[in-house]
Formats: C-alpha cells, sequence, structure tokens
C-alpha cells in the first residue's frame, strides 16, 4: 500500500514548533561571529535628484565600521551591456532585468526614484546603533516631479530615464480584432491594484569572505541562482561562492533569485573585510521589497445573445515601478493566459510596461496569471450581467469541453488535462449554489440591508513554465539503511521534506523516519533552480522519483552480487524495504547490506530531470459575501473551492497550500492595496495601514476534491501553490459586484473597501 | 541598566542599554531564537511571549519593564523530557504551521487564549488570534489546531 | 524599529514619579503600559530623554465600587476593564469597548490611563468617558484636580493634563441611565475605528470624528425634543470635522455617523 496519497502530518514540525526555525537572523556560526549589522539609507523621496551625502557625523557614531555609498563601489566589474539590438526578434518576452539606459544601481548614484530606494549602507558593531548612525546620514535631494500612475507614466511629461527617451521600456500591443458576428460587445477597463507579499520574514542576508571564498546566507527561493548571480556580479568563478537558504520565512515570489541588497551586503562584506548581516524592517520591507501585481487591464468582450463567447481583446498595461525587473516580463504570462479556460475563437492580447517612480514590481504568487484570470472572469461577468444570463451557465457553454484536450489557445499555450465543466459543476453543488440564488432571491425581495452575493470563478493557470530548466536530485542509501535527498528544491514553507522522503519510502520502502532530506546549500547541491511557479512537485519531486529508480537498478545489481541470484530474479518489497530472491523471503536483505555491499563509491544516483514540461492546473470557486448596504462592509462568509492540480501526492500538504493561497486572493480582493500620494509617498507604508488580513476576516475554507492528473511526467502532478490565489481574487470580487447587482452596480475595482462599495451604491442609488 | 528576568524557568541576568525591547533580551541576551520579528509597528505578533501568564507582544515591551517576571516562549512549552505541549501538538498534527515564522508568536497566543477561555467557539479563536499575522496557512488550520488543543483540555494551562 | 536612546528609571510610588516629572520636565514622559508610546518612540516620531515607568504601581490598578460612583485606577488594563463583573453589572459600555480595542496582548498591558492621556481621536476609551460623564482625578505638583470628561480633551494628542502631572483615577457616576451600546466600525477587526459611536442612555459620543472626542450634541438636542432613534441619528455630523484618510473621506464618514448613531441608538433602546 503506497504512501503516496496518504495524509502524512509534516517531518520538518517538530524542530520549528519546539527550537524555532533557523532564518537568518538566527544562523549563528563562527564564519557571523562578530559580523556587524547593516543598515541602509533609504530615499525618502520618490524622484529627486542627488546633491550631495554627507556620511562625516554617522561615520563618528557610536559603533560605526563604516559608511558605504556609490562611491565605494569601484572593486567590482560593471553591469554588462543589454543585447544588442534589444530583444531578440520576435521574442515576447523582455529581457530581465533591462540594462542599457534603465540600469538599476546597486546604491543610487546621481538620481533616486522610488521611495525606499537604496542610497547608502551605515555597518556598525551593534544592531540598535545602526539604526542611530543612519539618522547621521545626510543626503541632499533636489525633488524632481513624481510619476505616479499609470496615465503620468504614459504622458511623458516627466522621464525617469531621460536616456531612454520615454517610460515606456517595452510595448508589444495587441492587434486589432474583429468582433463582426457578436450581437453583444462589452468593453471596461478595470484595475488589478498593486499588492505587497509581506512573508512574515522580511529580506535578510550575511556574508562572510574568508581567503577569497564567499559565504552568503540569504533569505532566497533560489540558492544555485543565486550563487550564479553573485559570480556575475563579482567576476568570480562560481566555485568560489557558498550560498545558503536557511530556514525561509515565506516568499511567495518575492524572494525568487536574489535581492539586489543582497548584492550590496555581499559586496560590502568583501569591501571592509568584515563579516555582515542585514535584516530588514517591515517600514523597509513594505517599501524595499518589490511589489506585486499593478496591471491596468481594458477588456473587450463578444458574444450571442444566447451566451457563446466569440471574441475577447485583452490589453495590458504594467507598471513595473521604478525599475524594469522581472515586471517587465509579468504581462507576458497574462497575455498567454488571457483565455483562462474558455474555448473563444477569437483572442487578442497584449501590453505595454511603465516605468514610475514607486517600488519596483516582481512576481507575487501567481506572477501574471492572477491578473489574467481576474480580467476574464471580469469580462465573463460582464458578459453574463449584460445578456442577463447567470454567470454559472455562461461559464458552463464557453469552458473548454473535457474531450478538446490537448487544448490550444489562441495565445499559444497548450493546456493538458482537465476537466473544466466537472469542476465547475462540482463547486456549485458543494456551494449550494441554487439556495444561495434563492436566500439572495429572499433578501432582495425584503429589502434588507445586509444583502447576499455569490461569486464564480473559473480558472487555469501555468506551472512549471521554465519546465526545461528542470530541476535536480541526487539521492544516497548509506550503509546503516538510511538515505538521503539532496534536492534542487528550496521549500519556504511547502514541505518538501516530507513529500520527497515520502516518494522515498513509496519507492524504495526505506521509511520517512530513516530519510533526510537537504536543500539550499551550493556547497551540497551546486546545481538546481529552486522554488516557484509551483513547479517543485512535478520537477523536483520527479526528479527524487527518478533518482530512487536509478538507485533502485544499482541496488539491483549489488543485491544480485550480495545475494549470488540473477537482477531478474530479485525485487523489492517497497512495504518492508527489504531485496528478496521472488518466492524466497529467507533470503531477504535490508537496504543496510545492500547499501554496504557498494563499496567505496556507494549507493547514489543523481538526475538532473529535464524532461518534464509546463501543466496546468484548474479549478472554480464560489465566493459568499455578505454586503452591509448602508456601510459598505462586506464580510466573506463563505468560501468553496475545487483547485485540481493533478494527483495530490499528500493532501495534508496540497490542502494548506490551497487555504494559503485563498486567503492571500481573498485579501487582495477585499483589503489590501499598495497605495501612493500624488508625490509617490506610499500612504501604506507600515501593517497599520496596508491591511494584512487576519483570522477575524476570513471563514474556515471548504474544499472540495478534484483530481485530474498530468500526463506529461509519472507524478501525475500539476502544481498547486499559487492555484489558490488565482482563483480566490474573482470569485471574491465578484460576491461583492453581485450583492449589489440588483441596484444595477455592474463593477467594483479592488479592493472592495467600504468606502469603495458604499460609494458604488451610492452613485448607483443617485442615478436611480 | 542591570536587569534580571525569568525566562522559561531560568533567571537571567545581565546589564542591558535601556531602551533594549524585550524580544531582543529574549533573542539575543537569553539566547533563544524562535521569537522572531515580524514589524515594527506591533501589528503582527510574531514576537508574542508570556509574560507573567498574559501573551504580550514583546516587541512592544522594553526588557527594563519585565525585570523581575516571567517570560514564556515557545522553547519553553514542551515537557523537560522533550514531550510535546498540547498547543504544539496540535499545531502539529493539524497542519497549522508552513514556513514556521510566525509560528512561536501564534503558538503563545494560543496558549494565552485557552488560558483565558479554555472551550472557545471558531469565532472566538478567530477574534482572539487577530493580533497574530500569518501568510502562509490562510489561518485554516490554525484555526483548527487551537480548536483541536482545546477539545484536549487539561494540560494546556502548564 | 528601535528607540533612540534614553534613560529609564521606574517610579515606585506615585510621589516617586512625580517628583521625577517635576525634575526632568519635558525631557520626561511616563510609561505606563507602553501601547502608546512605545510604537511611537519606535519609529522616532516620540524621543524622550527620560522615561518614568509608573507600570507596576500596584495602588493604581483597581475597579472598586465607591459609595456613588464607580472608581477605576488608571493603570487598569484593558484586558481587566473587559472581565470586569463589576463593570459587567454597573459600567457594561465601558467592559464591551474595553474588550474592543487592538488585541489581546495589546489588551494584556494597555491601560485605561495610557488611553485618555494620549488622547488619539480614533482611540476608543475617550469616547466611552465622554458618554459615560467621567471625572478624571489627576495629581501633580499642585496637588489633585479633577477634571470632567468634557474638558479633559483638548484637541489632537492633547489634554487638560499640565506638565508633570499624572492621571489616577477616573471615576464614573452611578447609577448610569438605562440602555448603552458601541458601534465600532472597521476595515479589519484589528484597525482603529474609521468612526465609532459610544451611547449611555441619551449621550451619545462619537470617535474620530474630528481631533478629539465629541459629543453628538444635534443627537442629543433631537432626543431631548422626542426624536426617535432614526430621526434624531440624522444629525450625528453636525458639529464635526471627521478627518480625511486613504480609509474614508469626511463625506463617507458623516454617513457612517448616521447610520452608526441610528443603530447605536436603537441597541440602546433594546437594552434599557
Amino acid at each position: 500500500m503506497s504512501i503516496l496519497g496518504t495524509r502524512v502530518v509534516r517531518t520538518e514540525d517538530p524542530r520549528l514548533l519546539t527550537a524555532g526555525g533557523t532564518y537568518v537572523d538566527d544562523v549563528r556560526v563562527p564564519e557571523l561571529a562578530g559580523a556587524a549589522r547593516v543598515t541602509f539609507v533609504r530615499s525618502p523621496m520618490a524622484h529627486a535628484r542627488i546633491t550631495g551625502i554627507d556620511a562625516s557625523a554617522a561615520r563618528d557614531a557610536p559603533g560605526v565600521v563604516a559608511v558605504l555609498t556609490y562611491r565605494d563601489i569601484n572593486d567590482i566589474p560593471p553591469p554588462p551591456p543589454p543585447p544588442e539590438g534589444g530583444p531578440p526578434p520576435g521574442s515576447e518576452a523582455a529581457p530581465l532585468p533591462l540594462g542599457g539606459p534603465w540600469q538599476e544601481p546597486l546604491l543610487a548614484v546621481d538620481k533616486v526614484r522610488f521611495v525606499g530606494e537604496s542610497v547608502a549602507i551605515v555597518l556598525t558593531d551593534g544592531s540598535y546603533q545602526g539604526e542611530d548612525a543612519a539618522e547621521l546620514v545626510t543626503v541632499d535631494y533636489e525633488p524632481l516631479p513624481a510619476v505616479v500612475g499609470i496615465d503620468a507614466a504614459l504622458a511623458g511629461g516627466t522621464l525617469l530615464f531621460p536616456d531612454a527617451g520615454s517610460n515606456v521600456p517595452v510595448a508589444h500591443p495587441a492587434g486589432d480584432l474583429a468582433f463582426d458576428g457578436c450581437d453583444v460587445v462589452v468593453e471596461r477597463e478595470i484595475v488589478n491594484q498593486r499588492v505587497a507579499p509581506v512573508p512574515m520574514e522580511g529580506r535578510a542576508t550575511a556574508a562572510s569572505w574568508v581567503d577569497g571564498k564567499l559565504t552568503v546566507w540569504v533569505s532566497t527561493q533560489n540558492a544555485q541562482i543565486s550563487r550564479f548571480i553573485l559570480a556575475g556580479a563579482f567576476g568570480l568563478d562560481p566555485g568560489a561562492i557558498r550560498v545558503i537558504a536557511p530556514d525561509v520565512g515565506g516568499g511567495f515570489g518575492a524572494k525568487v533569485a536574489l535581492d539586489r541588497d543582497a548584492i550590496v551586503v555581499a559586496w560590502a562584506a568583501r569591501h571592509t573585510g568584515r563579516a555582515l548581516r542585514w535584516v530588514e524592517t517591515r517600514s523597509e520591507n513594505l517599501t524595499g521589497m518589490t511589489h506585486g501585481r499593478a496591471q491596468r487591464h481594458a477588456i473587450k468582450i463578444g458574444g450571442t445573445r444566447d451566451g457563446r463567447v466569440l471574441a475577447y481583446r485583452l490589453d495590458v498595461v504594467q507598471d513595473t515601478g521604478a525599475y524594469p525587473r522581472m515586471g517587465g516580463f509579468l504581462p507576458t504570462l497574462t497575455n498567454l493566459m488571457a483565455a483562462g479556460p474558455y474555448d473563444i475563437a477569437h483572442v487578442g492580447a497584449g501590453y505595454r510596461v511603465v516605468v514610475t517612480t514607486t517600488t519596483p514590481i516582481s512576481a507575487y504568487r501567481g506572477a501574471g496569471r492572477p491578473e489574467a484570470t481576474a480580467a476574464i472572469e471580469r469580462a465573463m461577468d460582464l458578459f453574463a450581467a449584460e445578456i442577463g444570463m447567470d454567470p454559472a451557465d455562461v461559464r458552463r457553454k464557453n469552458l473548454v469541453p473535457s474531450d478538446r484536450f490537448p487544448y490550444h489557445t489562441p495565445t499559444g499555450a497548450v493546456y493538458d488535462t482537465g476537466d473544466y465543466v466537472g469542476g465547475l459543476d462540482k463547486v456549485l453543488a458543494g456551494a449550494g449554489y441554487a439556495d444561495l440564488r434563492a436566500e439572495q432571491a429572499r433578501r432582495r425581495k425584503r429589502g434588507d440591508a445586509v444583502q447576499l452575493g455569490i461569486g464564480v470563478s473559473s480558472y487555469v493557470e501555468i506551472t512549471a513554465a521554465d519546465a526545461e530548466g528542470g530541476e535536480t536530485a541526487r539521492v544516497e542509501v548509506h550503509d546503516d539503511g538510511t538515505a538521503m535527498v539532496y534536492t534542487g528544491s528550496s521549500a519556504h514553507g511547502q514541505g518538501h521534506h516530507t513529500a520527497w522522503a515520502m516518494i522515498v519510502q513509496a519507492d524504495l520502502g526505506i521509511p520517512m523516519d530513516k530519510v533526510t532530506v537537504k536543500h539550499g546549500d551550493t556547497d551540497e547541491i551546486p546545481l538546481g533552480t529552486g522554488t516557484y511557479a509551483s513547479r517543485s512537485l512535478q520537477l523536483g519531486g520527479v526528479a527524487v522519483h527518478r533518482a530512487n529508480l536509478e538507485v533502485r537498478e544499482q541496488a539491483r545489481k549489488l543485491a544480485a552480487d550480495l545475494m549470488e541470484a540473477s537482477e531478474a530474479d530479485l525485487e523489492l518489497d517497497t512495504d518492508t524495504g527489504r531485496w528478496q530472491v521472488r518466492g524466497d523471503p529467507g533470503s531477504s536483505r535490508t537496504w543496510a547490506d545492500v547499501a554496504s555491499h557498494a563499496g567505496a563509491e556507494g549507493l547514489t544516483a543523481f538526475v538532473h530531470y529535464t524532461d518534464g514540461a509546463p501543466t496546468f492546473p484548474f479549478g472554480s470557486h464560489v465566493a459568499v459575501a455578505e454586503v452591509d448596504t448602508e456601510t459598505g462592509k462586506v464580510t466573506l462568509v463563505r468560501h468553496v473551492t475545487v483547485d485540481d492540480a493533478g494527483t495530490v501526492l499528500n493532501p495534508v500538504l496540497t490542502e494548506g497550500q490551497r487555504h494559503g493561497g485563498i486567503a492571500q486572493g481573498v485579501a487582495q480582493a477585499l483589503l489590501e492595496e499598495m497605495v501612493y500620494d500624488a508625490d509617490g509617498n506610499p500612504l501604506t507604508g507600515t501593517l497599520v495601514d496596508y491591511a494584512a488580513i487576519t483570522a477575524a476576516e476570513l471563514p474556515s475554507f471548504e474544499l472540495l476534491v478534484s483530481e485530474t492528473p498530468a500526463t506529461v511526467n509519472p507524478l501525475g502532478a500539476k502544481g498547486i501553490g499559487e492555484a489558490g490565489t488565482i482563483g480566490a481574487t474573482p470569485a471574491m470580487q465578484s460576491a461583492v459586484i453581485d450583492a449589489l447587482s440588483h441596484l444595477g452596480i455592474r463593477h467594483i475595482d479592488m479592493p472592495t473597501t467600504p468606502m469603495r462599495v458604499w460609494t458604488a451604491i451610492s452613485e448607483a442609488r443617485a442615478s436611480q | 541598566m542591570k536587569l534580571t528576568v525569568m525566562v522559561n524557568g531560568r533567571q537571567v541576568a545581565a546589564e542591558v542599554e535601556d531602551r533594549t525591547l524585550l524580544v531582543h533580551f529574549v533573542r539575543d541576551v537569553a539566547g533563544l531564537t524562535a521569537t522572531n520579528i515580524g514589524c515594527d509597528t506591533s501589528s503582527c505578533g510574531a514576537c508574542t511571549v508570556l509574560l507573567d501568564g498574559q501573551s504580550v507582544k514583546s516587541c512592544t515591551v522594553l526588557a527594563a519593564q519585565a525585570d523581575g517576571c516571567e517570560v514564556v516562549t515557545v522553547e519553553g512549552l514542551a515537557g523537560p523530557d522533550g514531550e510535546l505541549h498540547p498547543m504544539q501538538s496540535a499545531f502539529h498534527a493539524e497542519h497549522g504551521l508552513q514556513c514556521g515564522f510566525c509560528t512561536p508568536g501564534m503558538v503563545m497566543a494560543a496558549v494565552s487564549l485557552l488560558r483565558e477561555n479554555p472551550a472557545p467557539t471558531e469565532e472566538q479563536v478567530r477574534s482572539g488570534l487577530e493580533g497574530n499575522l500569518c501568510r502562509c496557512t490562510g489561518y485554516h488550520n490554525i484555526v483548527r489546531a487551537v480548536l483541536a488543543a482545546a477539545e484536549a483540555g487539561a494540560e494546556v494551562t502548564r | 524599529m528601535i528607540p533612540a536612546s534614553f534613560s529609564y528609571k521606574r517610579a515606585w510610588s506615585a510621589d516617586e514619579a512625580l517628583d521625577l516629572a517635576a525634575q526632568h520636565g519635558d525631557d520626561a514622559k511616563f510609561l505606563a503600559g507602553g501601547h502608546s508610546l512605545l510604537p511611537l518612540m519606535k519609529l522616532r516620531l516620540a524621543v524622550p530623554e527620560i522615561l518614568v515607568d509608573i507600570g507596576r504601581l500596584p495602588e493604581f490598578s483597581y475597579i472598586r465600587d465607591d459609595d456613588g460612583h464607580i472608581a477605576v485606577g488608571t493603570l487598569t488594563t484593558y484586558h481587566d476593564l473587559a472581565r470586569s463583573s463589576l463593570l459587567a453589572s454597573e459600567l457594561p459600555l465601558l467592559a464591551h469597548a474595553a474588550g474592543q480595542v487592538g488585541d489581546p496582548q495589546v489588551r494584556h498591558r494597555g491601560t485605561i490611563g495610557g488611553s485618555l492621556a494620549h488622547a488619539d481621536p480614533a482611540a476608543d476609551l475617550p469616547a466611552v468617558i465622554l458618554a459615560l460623564d467621567a471625572t478624571l482625578v489627576a495629581r501633580g505638583p499642585a496637588g489633585r484636580r479633577d477634571i470632567g470628561a468634557g474638558e479633559f480633551f483638548r484637541g489632537l494628542f492633547e489634554t487638560a493634563l499640565e506638565p508633570g502631572e499624572l492621571l489616577t483615577e477616573i471615576r464614573f457616576p452611578k447609577p448610569q441611565a438605562a440602555g448603552w451600546s458601541f458601534q465600532k466600525f472597521t476595515k479589519r477587526a484589528i484597525d482603529w475605528a474609521i468612526v465609532g459611536v459610544a451611547v449611555q442612555g441619551d449621550r451619545v459620543a462619537l470617535v474620530n470624528m474630528g481631533q478629539r472626542p465629541l459629543r453628538a450634541s444635534g443627537v442629543e438636542r433631537a432626543l431631548s425634543g422626542g426624536a426617535g432613534p432614526r430621526d434624531a441619528a440624522a444629525h450625528a455630523a453636525e458639529g464635526t470635522r471627521p478627518p480625511h484618510d486613504i480609509n474614508a473621506d469626511s463625506g463617507y464618514r458623516e454617513h457612517l455617523a448616521r447610520v452608526l448613531v441610528a443603530r447605536a441608538l436603537e441597541e440602546s433602546r433594546s437594552r434599557a
């Protein structure tokens, strides 16, 4: 009986619950004994010329080791030039990050372009001294006009990068699309607002140079990629660098690879010859860590009066913040997934990227795909409202039928497997959709102050989009019968150690408590990709599985020799973890026996699994909201979901990912927004004002089971990490609008704060 | 200033700057790094410990204010033989943690919650944890863990 | 994240606290629960040179039935206020409102005296003691002073307390008029009130509708003229100057005040 598919609690937990995790600020190793503390001096201005930096008072402050600015960065290679002629012809992806005229300095040189930009660093013996000294660094700023919002960027009155000639680093506008033959066409401009990832642990890096070799501890999702970035930054061979990802307190895409401030810390450690540690504060994090989303959508949907959608056009403007980092790439994913789970004959998608004097944008749970789903789901609801059809019925009519897979979208995606209609029907049944509509009708008839809204979303998303990069695994079985897995994946809460140990137990019969999993140390695992794009189970887990199979075949040979039997007569009982001659239990040997027979090279296999392919999880959500029409306050009452990511390895882990995803998705629809004033000052710069969602705002979720296996990998797995977020946001937003549709309200932008909702209600009532 | 705080049953005496926050005393002087710092506006609760039996945000308490007092952190919950406290067991059984960063503070807040209300409703658990942010779990399993610990009853007030 | 340096002094008696305050003048601030002051200090928006810790003076933590009034020591925490059976029967408005402040951790440390002395117009208890017609007892170099709640709150973070004066007790007349309600409107449960309403009998006080807590005098006049809850509530925003921030503009606050006052009056009547 395989352990795969069963509920297994995590092996990671006992340590985390008793001694606590070891995050960068907790690392206590000899190399960091006496490490100085790094405090960044950051710009309080959104856009300004720097006319002087005076660090003299700071340098004299107690405990100060050094105060460093861009002038001191004279000992590393300059950034590489951008590819000649710009992005390769026909390429839809902007190279990341853009260099040339858009080059981002490590520490500000003559200009700052967002509040929070790094200007200088102060190194002190003690951490408290850092803030004291940083206050004494005087930076003279000559203000420049801020550029806040997409319209200001497009207007081009003020350029962030005058040498670039515009505020638009990338433009691939949607072409014309024919809406002939559509009885009904609806157009709207909608906002997918800027949010902050807010991992509970912010950014943190420690660095130590010893004899020309650099060791960096960093809160990252990708230790190996970080090593390559550092190698490039310092002009070093990667072998001279060790990157360690200790426990990481959440990432959500914002800790992909290496933050630029981490490079500054590593550089400063070499420059001063002192080990350093930097742990950002939350206020720093809210403006210094990249933000997510920040797209504006022009959506146009057309179809027949009986509910068939014939054409859909999505034009995205991505506000990428002050520097085009990954933000320049995300809209390509939005465009790719523009059609959602629907069979629409004509789909056109395009995008532009603009820079503004705000925090740069990068990946955040879903990274470009939540935006696509939010847009098509709004479009479907607007279309449904226009033709007076139930939004669930419109979806059912247009979802890709189950006999059409693999399904090729007009945008170039190939959906592998799915049961979209089944998922929709399952969630509607689970939610008791008809009863909900009846309750809604009752409340409307009574004219209740508190109205009920039902939001339905259907989605498909792409996971392991970069499958060709693959993932690595090395599996070793030791002389004592224990096993070690070295994985290229990089869990920061996902429970990979538990999941990979389950795979070893399933494949080799070595019990989980004898399996140790390691990740995140480039000395032990020099090759690997890490964790993002919901790729780890379907690539990293499969790599472990493949390595297990290779170990099994090596072991077969060893066992045959040890037991003086032919390989063909040997079998491995994965329930007991014993090798035996078929039909002769008395012959059985343990893994310890077999591994001991391996000799000096040991019993080990390494796999770099690159045969995977992107997969397409899908699902449907129903959100039930109560809206107090006298105040605009929204309460999420129920949230029911189908999130189908193929074969489930461990329902405990999958459910946890769905819960967390749903919460963040609901949070964007209901509460969270990074707000800037017209001068580029963040108005939500602390957790008092940035409304991160708490337990009190959420109900328990109702998760339904659906497993439509992937066919492109032996585990049947797709990625679950981001799916919950992608489905939840539009369902929540839709529920709020649905609660008020009887007032004639067709749209409310996110977040549906009480004031925004009440404003929509008052305007609707006034126009009646 | 000189002060002495009993942390997890052990007297910790030190001379520290007057402005030392209790959370830094716990982490850097007492050497107990499970308790984490997640914000700078007393909003997130990651730093929650018990101070004389009540949950407090240790980032918003001066070490000086805890002079002569008793602090309990998550490292002090398990029994002398390593036996998990029912709250720790419940978090484990119910998958109430993912990255683990909010967990020490969340567990201590939950222990304090059950001390004051041994049989809470789901709604009371949710509002009782409103001072503790989690980004990973969506709170669903945390709530289940606290309700399960409440069912386990008895030992919770250790 | 870290306060600027200061010198910490623990006061072992009220007299000692007053002496230290007199000695250091403007350079010193009292520290009670610290949940108004320390957050400001951590952001370096407040940089006192001396902190006089009065937080553990046991003589200021009590809730007593004191012959014609309820006396509450200023160092009583929100937690103790919320759990007090005496308050539950005599001043349920105060008990209930105290239980809504912040979150459990904040309520274990924050004190009623600290909240009132800090005088944040978005705080709940100032409006509550207005609605309860309380008297604040202060002690200073010139001796004891009794200050009516209506005179105590002067403006944004500004009270009638003189330099060097310490709040020692809040006195609530007993019995209070029948019926009470507390309506706190927030985005999230832990947020400060966007608008709040405290009602005791026919006294109505507003949270966050100006630079200090306000009595809704237009409402009270209408009630005394015989108006019902909804009609009286129509006057809720009169005489107010509500702030404009990312959660609400003034117009929305005025609307919320009307809605919440109506609900508060209806609830209060159902309890009377």
